[in-house]
C-alpha cells in the first residue's frame, strides 16, 4: 500500500483517491461500473452513500483504508446477505468473473430467486430474534410459537414484502399461533400473531397489561426505547410517562386467548380484539390508569406521538365498532416518520457493524447521530422505493464504503468505534459471526447440508445447537443473552464440540476425505482448497511452511488436512466477518 | 515467563513459586516427602488468605421490603412478620436459617438508586455506572479479577465465574475478563479433546501463528481478544483445577446443607471455586420480578434462597474462609412499597436493601433506615457506586485505582463511590 507523499497531503481531492484505489484492482474499475438496474453508479444511492460518508472523513481529517480484496468482499457479502460464507465454487466464480459489473452481478444473484432460500432463512432468523428474542417460544408453556412466527416471516421475506406492510401485519395480526397440523384451528393460523402473543398479559384491566407490547413495538419499529417511561419520565429524552401509557392504551382491546388441548400446557393462543371497558367499566371512556412517582394516579387514552412531536388522538371509546385501536396503531406506525429511519439504522448496523447511533435501536434525542444527513437521505430513498428491503441491501453492499478493508489505513487510526468514538466508516469494522452464521457456514463448507435427512430434521438440529448458547435473565421481559460472544464456552465449542468433530471428520464420502483422496490435486492445491473454503483466500507461502512444519509428524495427508481444517475453523480470521 | 519475573521482582522467589518447581520436578521422594508436605500445608494456608467475592445476584429485582426491611403494621407492609436474628437486626419469618447467620451479615437498608428498568438496573448495579452509549464499563467480576489476578499466579481457570446467569460483561477491560458462564450442575460442555496430545500441540502451534498473523494485519481489537481467549481456553483444558466445578466431590452432608436446588448447588460450587483461588464468583437466582402474587411467589422462593445462602455462610465460617470472602446479596432494584392490584409489587429503586457479610465487613448490624412505610430513605442514601466501593475496600482493593477506557479516558474504580464507613472496621 503506497500512496505517494503528495497524495497523502490533507487536502487531496477525493476523486484522485478513488482512482488510486481503482489501480489496485485494475480489472475492476468500480467508479465507472454500472448497476444492472440501468442508471449509472454516479446517480445511484450507493454513490450518495459514499459521498455523504466521505464528507465525514474530510471533516475528521482521515483517509479511508484501502479496498478489501475481492475474496474478503465476497465473503463479507455472502455472510451479511445470506448468512453464510461462500463455497469454493461460488468464490471461484466470482473471482474468475472478468466483467466490470461482477460485484453488482453477485449481489443481484444473492438477492434473486437462485438464493431465495438462503436469503429468506437468514433474514427470517434475524427477525425472529428481533421480534421474540433468542428464547421466545422455546420454553415450555410459552404463548409464542417460534415456528409459527418463522413461517410468517418466511413468506414475507421470500416474496420481499414491503417492510411497512410487514410491520402493519405484525402489529394488527389476528388469528391463531400454531402452524397447521391438520387440526381445526388450522384455518385461522396467522404466524404474525406470535410477535404480540407473549407480550400482553392476562387481563386487559391489569395495570401492566401490554407494557411489553408497547415497549417492543416502540423499540423495534420506531427505534425509541421507552421502557423506563413506564415508571417515570425518561431521564434523557423527550419521552414522558404519559406517552408510554398512551401508546400502551392501543393494546387494551387485544387479548391473547389461551387454548388448551387435554393438558394444562398451552396448545396455542388466539390473538383477538374485543370491547374494552376499562377499569371503571365505562366503555365510552375506556381509560387506563398509571401511577406517577409521586403517587398520583393518572388516566391515559390512546394517543400516538410521531417523530417531530405530532400527535394523533383516537376516540376514547373502547367499543370495537367505534374504533379498533390496534389496527389504528398498526396504520400509524406504518406511516410513522420513525419507521424508515429506524429500519435504515438497523440495516446499516447489520452491514457495517455499527449504526448511526449507539445502540442503533435507541434513537432518542439524547443519542448523537453520527451521519444525520445520510440517515435522512436513506430513509427517504427507502420510503420512495416502496419500503423495498432488497433494494436497500443493494444500495449498501454496492457502495464503495462497504468495499473498504477492515485493516487500518495510513491515516484513520482514530476511526475505531470500539473505543467509543463515533464511527466514520473509513474502514470495515470486523465483528464476530453470529452463531447462526457459523452453523450455516460450517454446514455449507463441509457439504454436511447434503447429508442431512429432511429439511425439518435439519432445522431441529440447528435450533438445538443454537439453543445451547442462550441464557435467560430472570425477568419478565423478552430478554436473553448469548454465550456465543467470543468467550471460553464458544471457543470450547469450536475446539471440541460435536459439530466441529463432524466437520473435521474424514470418513468415506466427507468433504475432507474427498479432497484428501483426489488424485488430480497436488497437496498445495489441497491446502489452498481448505483455505478458500474457510477464509476465501489461498494459503500464503509462509503459511504453507508453517503448516508443513507443524504437521510434519502426521501419519498421512488426511490427518494433516484434518488438522489444518480444524485450525482454520478456529482462527480469528474465520470467526470474524472482516 | 512473565509470571516468574513478577514474582521474583517483588519479593524474591515466593514459596508458592518455589513449590511450583518442586511439583514440576516430580522426582522427589523419601526424605524430601516430609518437607514437601509442610510446604503444601503452608501453600494451602496461603490460599486460604486469598481475598475473593461471592455475589448472590437476585435477577428481576427482589422485594427487599418483604425480606430485610419489613414494615409490619404499615399499609405497605404485606402479610409477613419480622423475626429476631443472631445479629442486631430483624428479618422476614420466611428466612429462618439466615436468621441464625445474621451475626455474620449486615443489611444496608438505605440503598437508593434511580435505575428501575431491568437492563439499566442490572448494568448499573453490576458496574457502578449508569449505561453510557460511548463507554462499556467493566462489572464487579471483571474489576476484581483484574485487580486480584496477580495474587493468583497459579490460577488456571477463569478468574470470573458466573453460575446460572449471565452476570455482566468485562467492558473495556476486554474479553480476557469476561464471565465464564456455567450452569449450577457444573457441566461444562466440550472439555474433552478428541486428538492425541502431540496432534493437539501441533494444532495449537499452527493456530497461534495464524492468530498472530491476523492480529499484525491491524484490524482492531477483536482479533487480539480472540487470541487471548484461545490461550485461556487451552490452559483450562488440562487443568486439574477444573474439579472445582464438580460438586459431586462434596459429601452428602455438605450438599444437603446447601439444599438440593439450582441455587444451592451454585452456592456450593462458588465455595469450591473461591477455595481454588477464583477471585470472583456470581451465583444467580432469578424470578424475583413479582408484579403479580408477590407474597405467594416469595413464600415459594424464599426457602431455596434461605437454605443456600445460610449453607454458604456456615460452610465458609466452618472452613475459616469467611474473613477472606466478601459475600454480597443484591438485585437490580427493590420493589414498590405500594401493593398493586394484582397483589404484586412493581419496580422500585428509590428505597431498598442489599446485604453484605464476611471479609472486612462489620457484621450483625443494619445500616441506614427507611420511613414507616418504606417509601423513603431517612438516613444517608447509598448508591451502587458506594456499595461497590465498600465491597472493594472490604477485600483490600484500593479505591485510588484508575482504569483507562479504550478511548483513553481515565475511569475511577467503582464510579468514584465512597465506602460506607459503618460497614468497615
Amino acid at each position: 500500500m503506497c500512496f505517494s507523499k503528495k497524495a497523502m497531503a490533507r487536502n487531496i481531492h477525493w476523486s484522485v483517491l478513488l482512482i488510486l484505489w481503482g489501480g489496485f484492482e485494475s480489472a475492476n474499475n468500480f467508479a465507472a461500473s454500472q448497476t444492472s438496474d440501468g442508471p449509472s453508479k454516479t446517480e445511484s444511492p450507493s454513490h450518495s452513500i459514499d459521498q455523504l460518508v466521505s464528507k465525514g472523513w474530510k471533516e475528521n481529517e482521515v483517509l479511508p483504508s484501502m479496498r478489501a480484496t475481492e475474496g474478503e468482499w465476497c465473503r463479507r457479502v455472502f455472510l451479511d446477505v445470506i448468512g453464510r460464507i461462500p463455497t469454493t465454487d461460488e468464490l471461484d466464480t466470482f473471482l474468475d468473473d472478468k466483467s466490470s459489473e461482477k460485484r453488482s452481478r453477485l449481489v443481484d444473484r444473492l438477492l434473486s430467486t437462485s438464493y431465495a432460500d438462503s436469503y429468506t432463512r437468514n433474514w427470517e432468523n434475524i427477525w425472529t430474534n428481533i421480534l421474540i428474542g433468542r428464547s421466545g417460544g422455546t420454553e415450555r408453556n410459552s404463548r409464542t410459537n417460534r415456528r409459527g412466527l418463522q413461517i410468517y416471516l418466511h413468506e414475507a421475506f421470500f416474496e420481499n414484502r414491503p417492510y411497512d406492510q410487514i410491520v402493519f401485519e405484525l402489529i394488527s395480526a389476528q388469528g391463531t399461533s400454531r402452524p397447521p397440523g391438520g387440526d381445526k384451528s388450522a384455518s385461522q393460523f396467522n404466524g404474525a400473531v406470535n410477535f404480540l402473543a407473549m407480550k400482553l398479559g392476562n387481563d386487559p384491566n391489569d395495570d401492566d397489561y401490554g407494557t411489553q407490547a408497547a415497549a417492543k413495538t416502540s423499540q423495534i419499529f420506531m427505534g425509541q426505547r421507552v421502557q423506563c417511561t413506564q415508571c417515570h419520565d425518561h431521564p434523557f429524552n423527550r419521552w414522558k410517562q404519559n406517552q408510554f401509557w398512551e401508546l400502551n392504551a392501543f393494546f387494551r382491546q387485544t387479548v391473547a386467548l389461551r387454548r388448551f388441548e387435554g393438558s394444562r400446557n398451552i396448545a396455542f393462543i388466539e390473538l383477538a380484539d374485543q370491547d374494552f371497558q376499562g377499569p371503571t367499566s365505562d366503555p365510552e371512556e375506556a381509560e387506563i390508569f398509571y401511577d406517577k412517582r409521586n403517587g398520583l394516579r393518572m388516566a391515559a387514552y390512546p394517543v400516538f406521538t410521531d417523530r417531530g412531536g405530532t400527535t394523533t388522538k383516537l376516540s376514547r371509546s373502547g367499543f370495537l365498532e367505534d374504533v379498533n385501536r390496534r389496527e389504528q396503531l398498526a396504520q400509524l406506525v406504518r406511516q410513522s416518520g420513525y419507521l424508515p429511519v429506524a429500519l435504515v439504522n438497523r440495516y446499516w448496523n447489520h452491514f457495517f457493524g455499527y449504526g448511526f447511533t449507539q445502540p442503533f435501536d435507541d434513537m432518542g434525542p439524547h443519542n448523537v447521530v453520527s451521519h444525520p444527513e445520510l440517515l435522512e437521505y436513506l430513509g427517504k430513498q427507502f420510503v420512495a422505493s416502496g419500503y423495498n428491503l432488497k433494494q436497500l441491501i443493494r444500495w449498501i453492499t454496492l457502495s464503495d464504503t462497504y468495499m473498504l478493508s477492515s485493516r487500518f489505513g495510513v491515516k484513520n487510526k482514530i476511526d475505531d468505534p470500539a473505543t467509543g468514538n463515533l464511527p466514520l466508516f473509513s474502514r470495515f469494522y470486523p465483528r464476530q459471526m453470529r452463531a447462526e452464521q457459523l452453523y450455516d457456514s460450517l454446514l455449507i463448507a463441509t457439504h454436511a447440508d447434503k447429508t442431512a435427512t429432511t429439511a425439518k430434521k435439519q432445522d431441529e438440529k440447528r435450533q438445538e445447537w443454537l439453543q445451547q448458547f442462550v441464557i435467560n435473565f430472570g425477568t419478565d421481559e423478552i430478554d436473553a443473552g448469548t454465550t456465543f460472544n467470543g468467550t471460553i464456552p464458544q471457543v470450547l465449542t469450536l475446539f471440541n464440540g460435536d459439530f466441529i468433530r463432524q466437520a473435521t471428520r474424514a470418513d468415506e464420502g466427507t468433504f475432507l476425505q474427498k479432497i484428501a483422496a483426489d488424485p488430480t490435486m497436488r497437496s498445495r492445491e489441497k491446502l489452498d482448497k481448505l483455505y478458500r473454503a474457510a477464509l476465501s483466500r489461498n494459503a500464503t507461502a509462509e503459511e504453507r511452511k508453517w503448516a508443513n512444519k507443524s504437521f510434519s509428524q502426521s501419519t498421512d495427508v488426511t490427518t494433516a488436512l484434518q488438522d489444518v481444517w480444524w485450525v482454520l475453523l478456529n482462527t480469528n480470521e474465520f470467526i470474524l466477518n472482516h | 515467563m512473565m509470571q516468574c519475573s513478577n514474582v521474583l521482582s517483588s519479593s524474591g522467589m515466593s514459596r508458592r513459586h518455589f513449590l511450583q518447581h518442586l511439583t514440576a520436578g516430580a522426582a522427589w521422594a523419601g526424605p524430601a516427602a516430609h518437607f514437601l508436605s509442610t510446604l503444601q500445608g503452608e501453600a494451602a494456608e496461603l490460599q486460604k488468605n486469598q481475598k475473593s467475592v461471592i455475589l448472590l445476584w437476585m435477577g428481576g429485582g427482589p422485594s427487599t421490603i418483604d425480606m430485610w426491611d419489613l414494615k409490619p403494621g404499615s399499609i405497605t407492609g404485606g402479610p409477613f412478620t419480622a423475626i429476631n436474628t443472631s445479629g442486631d437486626v430483624q428479618i422476614c419469618e420466611h428466612l429462618p436459617k439466615m436468621a441464625k447467620q445474621m451475626h455474620q451479615m449486615s443489611i444496608i437498608r438505605s440503598m437508593s438508586t434511580r435505575e428501575a428498568d431491568h437492563t439499566r438496573g442490572r448494568y448499573y448495579m453490576h458496574t457502578g455506572f449508569v449505561p453510557n452509549p460511548s463507554i462499556d464499563h467493566p462489572s464487579y467480576g471483571a474489576v476484581i479479577a483484574k485487580q486480584l489476578e496477580s495474587t493468583r499466579p497459579n490460577l488456571e481457570i477463569p478468574p470470573f465465574v458466573s453460575i446460572g446467569g449471565n452476570s455482566a460483561g468485562p467492558g473495556f477491560l476486554g474479553l480476557a475478563y469476561a464471565p465464564f458462564i456455567v450452569d449450577s450442575n457444573g457441566r461444562i460442555r466440550n472439555l474433552e479433546t478428541e486428538t492425541s496430545a502431540d496432534r493437539w500441540k501441533a494444532r495449537i502451534d499452527f493456530l497461534n501463528k495464524l492468530e498472530s498473523q491476523f492480529i499484525h494485519q491491524q484490524r482492531g481489537r477483536a482479533a487480539g481478544e480472540h487470541k487471548k481467549v484461545i490461550e485461556k481456553t487451552n490452559r483450562l483444558l488440562t487443568s486439574p483445577q477444573m474439579q472445582a466445578f464438580e460438586i459431586s466431590k462434596e459429601s452428602d452432608i455438605v450438599r444437603e446443607n446447601y439444599g438440593n436446588t439450582a441455587f444451592g448447588r451454585g452456592c456450593l460450587m462458588a465455595r469450591r471455586l473461591v477455595e481454588t483461588g477464583v477471585p470472583f464468583v456470581e451465583v444467580d437466582l432469578g424470578g424475583w420480578d413479582t408484579h403479580n402474587n408477590n407474597f405467594n411467589q416469595l413464600q415459594a422462593k424464599l426457602p431455596e434462597m434461605d437454605q443456600a445462602m445460610a449453607g454458604l455462610i456456615t460452610d465458609l465460617t466452618d472452613r475459616g474462609m469467611l474473613d477472606n470472602v466478601a459475600v454480597l446479596w443484591m438485585g437490580e432494584f427493590g420493589r414498590t412499597p405500594r401493593i398493586n392490584g394484582n397483589t404484586g409489587r412493581d419496580h422500585w429503586a428509590r428505597s431498598w436493601s442489599a446485604v453484605v457479610g464476611g471479609a472486612g465487613f462489620t457484621r450483625g448490624i443494619a445500616v441506614g433506615k427507611t420511613n414507616a412505610d418504606g417509601t423513603e430513605v431517612e438516613t444517608t442514601p447509598y448508591s451502587s457506586e458506594d456499595l461497590m466501593a465498600t465491597v472493594l475496600q472490604s477485600i483490600g482493593i484500593s479505591l485510588d485505582t484508575r482504569f483507562t477506557s479504550t478511548n483513553g479516558r481515565p475511569i475511577k474504580i467503582a464510579g468514584g463511590g465512597r465506602p460506607i464507613k459503618e460497614l468497615l472496621t
